[in-house]
């Protein structure tokens, strides 16, 4: 029997038996359809967070003072604080060669007003090349201007938000806002960028680092965001970072040096497990919608007893009664999750209107999973009834006893 | 050409052996025309069912054109059927969602045949059986003796040499089976083998050479 007609009798028993074709087309519909949506929400969540890393920049080593780590059993007789980090570190650590360049960052609240409008407010001091290490980007102005980082200067930039709160719709380039008991010019504003790794930068105040210290009356550093050239030279810079700051400190090795790389491959594998196990609770799905395809298709074969027992008569070997089967839930199994993919793609496509910030978006191997599963488990589930109408007794099937 | 060797059939019906067949043995010639008559289970069936290999029997031998047929394998069963039986039932066994045409050319599409070879062929059964205006329409759309002609049509489109008709008279009215029984007997002027199975005594003594069955037995 060729290839052709045999999906010809498959299509034409389909059609024959609408209502059952429909219900199965529709199981087989649901389970690759979840499978997609559940592992789009999966991956969604993880590009998600990567997007949210990545707003950081790329090759980003973070810097922070004390350490991380339990040393000694004695307490040491003359006490071991952690020093801070100082602009003067900040210096010392963009002399190595390894680091492309690199941003501190000063960090306190403070009220910030223009006339009689007041708000309290992040006060974040850095210096111009945070513009590049965060991969910020202004809605008006400029950015702080680039100059040494031990100087201070009145000029700030001001957030999104924070410009709409203290300025409605007026350009507030070039007024004067005063900050706890400083003024400084405002010369830029950022762009409306939203919150990125929970820091809405809409609502702070960017200084220089210099001034930010002068504010907040220390000469302490929060952080250093340090950005290498390269993923070869992360290694490098950091152990570069180290070793400066080890040589400053008097030989302590006071300092913690977190990579994002670390941080964000972790969340990686996180949600990559997230979105197999998600993948797998779909697959069930696919599982019933293959233990329905063998339902309906027992009942199938029982309707048409009297059918097979002609094919019999008319010369198809038991191979050719399992192959006309099996075709047949191959076929429903391949067009129900067609429709499933249709369904679920839409369904992504309908999300991502109602939730534009978070990517929906299947991941591939899914999408391939989704039809494998569904056609081996049509082919599965196919071949019990199928051997069943194969095994019938042929003068008892055209009896239709 | 069809040659019955103490052929046996039994079944369990309860606790009880019922014998289907009982030794049956029998010669049939090349183009013969005989009818297989008898009470209601008298075997009669279980013989046609055994001569269509549709049926194994539990003892004897079954020659078809000279060969073992009781030996062969499913497959090769299969084979004998599609290229040398014909069959016609009482309830016609049309696959009600195919067209006249379509299940007409069954056997040829289950044996692979190309398309062209099938339609020209289909297209000289229905030329010969007087149905070529009826080849789209669905055997719900056909008369009694439409359908059985669609039937007959579809059992001699593999060129069989032997027909096997079960009662093909039981479910039609006089005249179309009339019709119907014209046709099966043209068929065998052109050489086919026919056995017909029927409990219309009118119609039975039409054949050249009537069998009548009894308790498995045969009694010619």
């Amino acid at each position: 029997m060729h290839i052709d007609d045999t999906l010809q009798f498959a299509f034409h028993a389909m059609r024959g038996y609408r209502t059952r074709t429909y219900l199965m087309l529709l199981a087989m519909a649901i389970g690759v359809a979840s499978v997609v949506l559940l592992t789009s929400l999966g991956e969604g969540a993880r590009i998600y967070v990567s997007q949210q890393f990545s707003s950081l920049g790329t090759h980003i080593l973070i810097v922070l003072p004390g350490r991380a780590e339990t040393t000694g059993g004695m307490p040491p007789i003359m006490g071991e604080t952690p020093r801070d980090l100082t602009l003067d570190d900040v210096a010392a650590i963009q002399r190595s060669r390894h680091v492309k360049q690199l941003a501190p960052i000063v960090l306190g609240a403070a009220p910030v007003s223009y006339q009689q409008l007041e708000r309290e407010v992040m006060v974040m001091g850095s210096t111009a090349s945070l513009y590049s290490v965060r991969q910020m980007s202004l809605s008006s102005g400029q950015f702080l201007p680039e100059q040494e980082i031990t100087r201070a200067s009145s000029v700030c930039v001001l957030g999104y938000t924070l410009k709409k709160e203290l300025f409605g719709s007026t350009s507030p380039l070039g007024k004067w806002v005063r900050v706890s008991e400083y003024r400084c010019r405002v010369i830029g504003v950022t762009a409306d960028e939203g919150v990125s790794l929970g820091m809405d930068l809409g609502e702070v105040l960017i200084m220089p680092a210099a001034s930010a210290q002068s504010l907040f009356n220390v000469n302490s550093v929060f952080r250093i965001l340090v950005e290498a050239d390269s993923q070869e030279e992360m290694a490098l810079a950091k152990q570069d970072v180290i070793d400066i700051i080890r040589e400053r400190h008097d030989g302590e090795d006071d300092i913690t040096v977190l990579s994002q790389d670390a941080l964000l491959s972790t969340f990686d594998r996180i949600l990559t497990a997230l979105t197999y196990s998600l993948g797998g609770i779909a697959a069930i799905s696919l599982l019933v919608a293959g233990i329905m395809i063998m339902n309906v298709m027992l009942v199938a074969v029982a309707q048409r007893t009297a059918e097979i027992g002609l094919l019999k008569a008319l010369g198809s070997p038991r191979r050719q009664i399992i192959m006309l089967f099996l075709t047949e839930s191959a076929c429903l199994s391949i067009i129900g999750a067609m429709l499933g993919l249709l369904f679920g793609l839409s369904g992504n496509w309908v999300l991502q209107q109602y939730f534009p910030d978070f990517p929906f978006q299947a991941p591939d191997w899914a999408l391939w999973a989704a039809v494998c599963i569904a056609l081996s488990t049509g082919l599965l589930f196919g071949m019990l009834p199928a051997r069943h109408a194969a095994n019938l007794d042929a003068v008892t099937a055209l009896s239709g006893r | 050409m069809i040659k019955l060797e103490h052929i046996a059939r039994t079944f369990k019906v309860g606790d009880e052996l019922v014998h289907g067949l009982d030794d049956v043995c029998l010669d049939i010639k090349d183009g013969e025309y005989i009818s297989i008559m008898g009470p209601s289970g008298s075997g009669k069936s279980t013989l046609l069912n055994v001569l269509g290999l549709l049926d194994k029997p539990d003892q004897g031998h079954y020659f078809l054109d000279g060969s073992n047929v009781t030996e062969l394998s499913e497959q090769n069963q299969a084979n004998v059927r599609r290229e040398k039986i014909g069959f016609v039932f009482q309830t016609f066994h049309l696959v009600p969602r195919l067209t006249a045409a379509e299940n007409i050319a069954l056997p040829l599409t289950l044996a692979g045949v190309p398309h062209e070879e099938r339609d020209q062929r289909v297209q000289d059964v229905l030329k010969s059986l007087s149905l070529t205006n009826r080849g789209h329409h669905r055997p719900d759309q056909l008369s009694g003796g439409q359908r059985q002609r669609v039937a007959i049509a579809r059992a001699v489109i593999t060129n069989p040499v032997v027909m096997l008709a079960d009662e093909p008279t039981g479910n039609l009215d006089h005249a179309s089976g009339i019709e119907v029984i014209n046709i099966l007997e043209d068929l065998n002027k052109n050489g086919i083998t026919l056995l017909l199975v029927t409990h219309d005594i009118e119609l039975g003594e039409r054949a050249h050479r009537i069998i009548h069955m009894m308790d498995g037995k045969v009694y010619s």
